[in-house]
């Protein structure tokens, strides 16, 4: 125990700029509905399994209470959530300072494209109902916080193989 | 569409149960499963009971009379044995599916929350069974109800097994689990490192990522210390798909345990030769992450920015890349975050900028706008330009693009576009100044975001030179202001008025114009700051108070303004009753009238007791301005005497007493009030106090570091004095310092009288700047140029014990450089008879007002001392 200590604290000696270095990535992604209920969420960063509901509604009320005629960024505690609404469902991505809004953006457009190209028209049930396999199209495109692929096929060729397998049994 | 859809899908499923369970012989179910005909209804009513009611399907089975609300727990603990059981014969999922849709029927939060916990009960059990080939499906019906927010820390254990899994299917649920239910916090996460590290080197390349995705989500620094090689090894794999993965999850190691990126430099460096763009993008962001994390890294990796210069001009100049396009411009993804490396790569260092510049001009130039994904491109580039050395030609087209975004239809950027003019006004304020027409219009933008961007921006832009119509324009924005930007559009104009004031005459103006209009959003300190504003700007008196008259006979519900004006109204009530004024069209105000208008404030509901204080105070002053009327005001005052607020009371019940007993020295008490002068407590507006609590700031923090010292040092004072062995008491050796400090000097002086004649450099005037326990330390300048400074320590002991390991630290403002020579030794002789000097070479570039602190250690007589000391200014120089 002691010495667990005293290892962490000669590595904060060492690297006096890591603690106050700002991370560029995306923290969450949550997908809810216009009644608030959450559809998927996926945290990347250490949010404590206890806090991560308040934090959810909280987030999004936020972003539900926005009008149509506002910006989809939102500037929520000490980083920012970037929205996107496709029919009844809101997809939030919150991220940190310094990442770049707009391409942010433009990412939940391309995995909703992913999702409409594997469900064809993809709908809020698809998503409830098929969880596991949103959750395998996420991971290959954004993983511990940070864009993995973006081209479509590539993303949806491991989730195509799974249901060959599964088609053969 | 999506209602119906779900009905439908509802209904199949339902069918399909309907049929399994009506005829439970006909499938290949284990006879024990065998449901009789009441629990068979038992399981419709429940699923009737989650259905909409006016579902057609619903309303038919409920006649069945399956209403039996106890049924219906046990209805469900059957339909889970039975699915359960059955699921052989389905497909996998339809026990998820069902769970998923009972909850979705639950109409209030309470079933919801009921039926959760039953089902939570139901996995629990599954759980401590032995394995039956089922764990994974409860635990993916557990994870959707972690989802909905409902504690599931019971699975925790179940991803471990699932993990360990051989089965593919097993093994993706119980990873899926781990990221979900599992931190770093929990000793289970310990238990995974092993099944990680075997499927690291799985043969499929799915369960490798399964690997890398988890370990790059919640690996713990332990973990990461343990898998690192394994990582590093995939990173040189053939395979793209494991590369990309390896490269984001050596970004959490990284993370997680700096120096393991010594590891992985040189595969970063390899991966930046790869096609492949997705692990070109992890490269990126690991060499991003690398280099932020040390600086000799972001150093080596300078040379690697021709390679990034030549991948994103590919991307640029490709054309049409059908693999990565989003709206025409090839995978802005990596652009944007190559952009960002070579801005880490650029900054403060010319060379690399130098490198970029050209590449630079080319994606400014060649991006199409009109799209987001351009759009982020382009705003990725601006923020480059503005953060390394580029040519200020650049800068300028960096900002214009800024400009152009401004007037983007659509509002996100324009949103983006303010918040980067925001980030650069200061540096580039001319460049930005250009736009001030676009970022003005931006106020009547419709968007609450942008709007209150633009209110920033333009109080950023607020000069001596554009105060008059910018705050034309901002007084129109607070009359049309959301609420919520209220407080904040008036303490910023309140700011630039006071910075920038054209005349006295224009700043009253405004602040009352801010009154009208705001006067319930204003700060509590706005009242005492125009007031003493006003008091100054004599020549405006009459003005300001008929002025102030006028508003307050309109409106007396805003608080500020009917205080200031009563106030105003009191102290300079003879001018307004003389009428003699100039600059406004001139009104006669009869003695009634203003004593009417201060009466109706104090009978206003509306006003607060400070108002009505104010009122009162300004009705007594009125007594000795005004001629006829001094018994009204006796008896409004008599009034108060009795008021239920006690304040208001007492001040009644004094002017009183000054009207009763010491009428004689009214006059002389109510005369009206000095200036009131800025630098007196209180006032907290302006450059200079602020400066000046900034300056105060060090010092004080100084006095807290000394101040739990002292008591210390004076116990070892004390014990100084009493440890003289019995000796009769001396002087106190501080005593014969200070007796003995000029005597030495001065015979210094005398030598050198002797040489006299001789042209000698006097010596250099010194400070002392520390004394304390006999230790004294002088600061002397001995030379002094433009920028630079050379300073020398001198510290000397009058104690009777000698001083050792003494040393000198020294800490300069941010923009000062500071280099201290090697000090003359450590050790001080006793009794003044040796001294110790250190140089020090200070380089001022920025030339900002020089500041110094010193800490001084020492050890006398074994015990260890420590201090501080702020210099603020120095001596200067001989010559």
């Amino acid at each position: 125990m002691v010495t667990g200590c005293k290892v962490a604290k000669t590595r904060v000696a060492h690297y006096p700029d890591a603690l106050d270095l700002t991370i560029t990535m995306i923290k969450f992604l949550l997908m809810v509905n216009k009644q608030g209920q959450t559809r998927l969420s996926k945290y990347y960063e250490q949010v404590d399994i206890e806090k991560r509901p308040s934090l959810e509604t909280d987030v999004v009320k936020r972003c539900l209470s926005r009008k149509k005629e506002e910006c989809s960024f939102v500037e929520y505690k000490d980083f920012r959530l970037v929205y996107r609404q496709y029919a009844a469902l809101f997809i939030v991505v919150g991220i940190s300072d310094t990442e770049n809004e707009l391409s942010i953006y433009e990412l939940v457009h391309n995995f909703v494209e992913v999702l409409d190209k594997y469900f064809s028209r993809v709908s809020e049930l698809d998503i409830m109902f098929n969880l596991d396999k949103v959750h395998i199209i996420i991971d290959e495109i954004i993983q511990n916080g940070h864009i993995v692929e973006t081209n479509k096929n590539r993303i949806l060729a491991p989730l195509l193989a799974l249901d060959k397998m599964a088609e053969a049994h | 569409m999506t209602e119906a859809k779900c009905v439908t899908e509802a209904c199949i499923i339902e069918a399909s149960h309907t049929c399994l369970a009506a005829s439970p012989s006909g499938s290949g179910l284990p006879p024990s499963v065998y449901v009789s005909a009441s629990e068979n209804y038992s399981i419709r009513g429940h699923y009737c009971n989650y259905l909409p009611e006016d579902h057609p399907t619903v309303r038919n089975k409920n006649s069945s009379g399956c209403h039996n609300r106890k049924l219906l727990a046990w209805g469900l603990i059957i339909t889970m044995g039975f699915v359960q059981i059955s699921k052989g014969a389905m497909s996998p999922s339809v026990r998820l599916q069902e769970m998923i849709r009972v909850i979705r029927g639950a109409r209030t939060q309470g079933e919801e929350r009921g039926v959760i916990q039953r089902e939570c009960a139901a996995i629990r059990a599954q759980f401590r069974q032995a394995d039956n080939g089922t764990r994974s499906h409860n635990l993916a019906k557990l994870l959707y109800v972690h989802m909905l927010g409902y504690p599931a820390h019971f699975g925790q254990m179940e991803c471990v097994r699932l993990i360990a899994s051989p089965r593919y299917n097993e093994k993706r649920v119980g990873y899926l689990g781990a990221m979900m239910l599992l931190d770093e916090k929990q000793d289970a996460s310990l238990l995974i490192t092993n099944s990680i590290k075997n499927d690291l080197s799985h043969s499929s390349q799915y369960v490798q990522s399964l690997a890398l995705c988890t370990l790059g989500c919640m690996g713990s620094a332990e973990m990461c210390r343990d898998l690192a090689p394994e990582i590093d090894r995939l990173l040189r794999a053939s395979n793209s798909y494991i590369k990309k993965k390896a490269a984001l999850c050596a970004v959490h190691i990284v993370r997680k345990v700096p120096e393991l990126g010594e590891l992985f430099t040189p595969a970063s460096r390899s991966l930046l030769s790869e096609k492949n763009h997705g692990v070109l993008h992890g490269a990126v962001v690991l060499i991003t992450e690398l280099c932020e994390r040390n600086p000799e890294t972001l150093e080596q990796f300078r040379k690697a920015v021709p390679e990034l210069v030549q991948i994103m001009k590919g991307l640029v100049m490709s054309g049409y890349s059908p693999e990565h396009n989003v709206a025409g411009i090839s995978d802005p993804f990596l652009q944007v975050r190559i952009l960002r490396l070579l801005r880490i790569l650029g900054r403060n260092n010319e060379t690399a900028s130098d490198a970029v510049n050209d590449l630079l001009a080319q994606v400014a130039t060649n991006t199409d706008s009109s799209k987001t994904a351009g759009s982020a491109v382009l705003y990725e580039t601006v923020l480059t330009v503005m953060d390394i050395k580029s040519e200020s030609g650049l800068r300028v087209l960096a900002v214009n693009i800024l400009g152009r975004f401004l007037l983007n239809n659509d509002r996100n950027i324009r949103y983006i576009s303010m918040t980067s003019l925001q980030k650069i006004v200061q540096t580039d304020h001319n460049a930005v100044q250009r736009h001030r027409g676009t970022i003005v219009d931006c106020l009547k933008d419709q968007d609450a975001s942008v709007k209150r961007r633009a209110l920033e921006l333009s109080l950023a832009l607020v000069s001596a030179v554009n105060i008059r119509s910018l705050m034309k324009e901002l007084l129109l924005f607070l009359s049309s202001c959301p609420p919520e930007l209220r407080a904040h559009t008036t303490s910023g104009i309140f700011n630039a008025a006071e910075r920038y004031a054209p005349s006295q005459r224009w700043h009253i103006d405004t602040i009352l114009h801010v009154l009208t209009t705001a006067g319930g959003d204003v700060r509590d300190e706005t009242v005492p700051n125009l007031i003493q504003l006003i008091t100054t700007a004599t020549e405006l008196h009459c003005y300001t108070v008929h002025k102030l008259y006028r508003a307050l006979i309109t409106d007396i519900s805003v608080q500020s303004l009917v205080q200031v004006a009563c106030w105003c109204i009191g102290e300079y009530g003879d001018l307004l009753l003389r009428g003699e004024c100039e600059e406004t069209e001139p009104v006669q105000v009869a003695e009634d009238d203003v004593l009417d208008a201060l009466e109706t404030v104090l009978q206003s509901h509306m006003s607060s007791p400070a108002t009505r204080g104010f009122a009162l105070t300004a009705t007594m002053k009125l007594s000795t301005r005004i001629t006829h009327n001094v018994d009204r005001i006796r008896s409004i005052v008599s009034i108060y005497g009795s008021c239920i607020d006690v304040e208001l009371q007492q001040r009644a019940v004094e002017y009183n007493a000054l009207f009763k007993k010491y009428d004689h020295m009214r006059a002389a008490v109510l005369e009206r009030m000095p200036v009131i002068d800025k630098s007196s407590p209180g006032h907290t507006n302006g450059e200079s106090a602020g400066g000046s609590i900034k300056e105060m700031e060090p010092t004080k923090r100084t006095q807290e570091v000394v101040l739990p010292q002292e008591p210390a040092n004076q116990v070892c004072d004390l014990l100084d004095l009493l440890g003289g062995s019995g000796e009769p008491p001396q002087p106190s050796p501080a005593l014969s310092t200070t007796a003995l400090g000029p005597v030495s000097s001065t015979a210094g002086g005398d030598l050198l009288d002797l040489l006299g004649g001789l042209d000698v450099t006097p010596v250099p005037p010194s400070v002392i700047v520390y004394e304390k326990n006999g230790v004294t330390l002088k600061l002397q300048t001995d030379r002094q140029t433009d920028t630079g400074m050379t300073i020398t320590l001198t510290a000397t002991n009058s104690t009777d014990r000698e001083i050792t390991s003494l040393t000198l630290q020294a800490a300069v403002p941010k923009s000062v450089q500071l280099q201290m020579k090697a000090p003359s030794g450590d050790i001080i002789p006793a009794h003044g008879l040796g001294q110790v000097t250190q140089t020090v070479l200070l380089n001022n570039p920025n030339k900002v007002s020089l500041k110094m602190r010193v800490r001084v250690c020492y050890t006398s007589q074994d015990f260890v001392c420590q201090d501080t000391v702020q210099i603020d200014s120095f001596p200067s120089p001989a010559w």
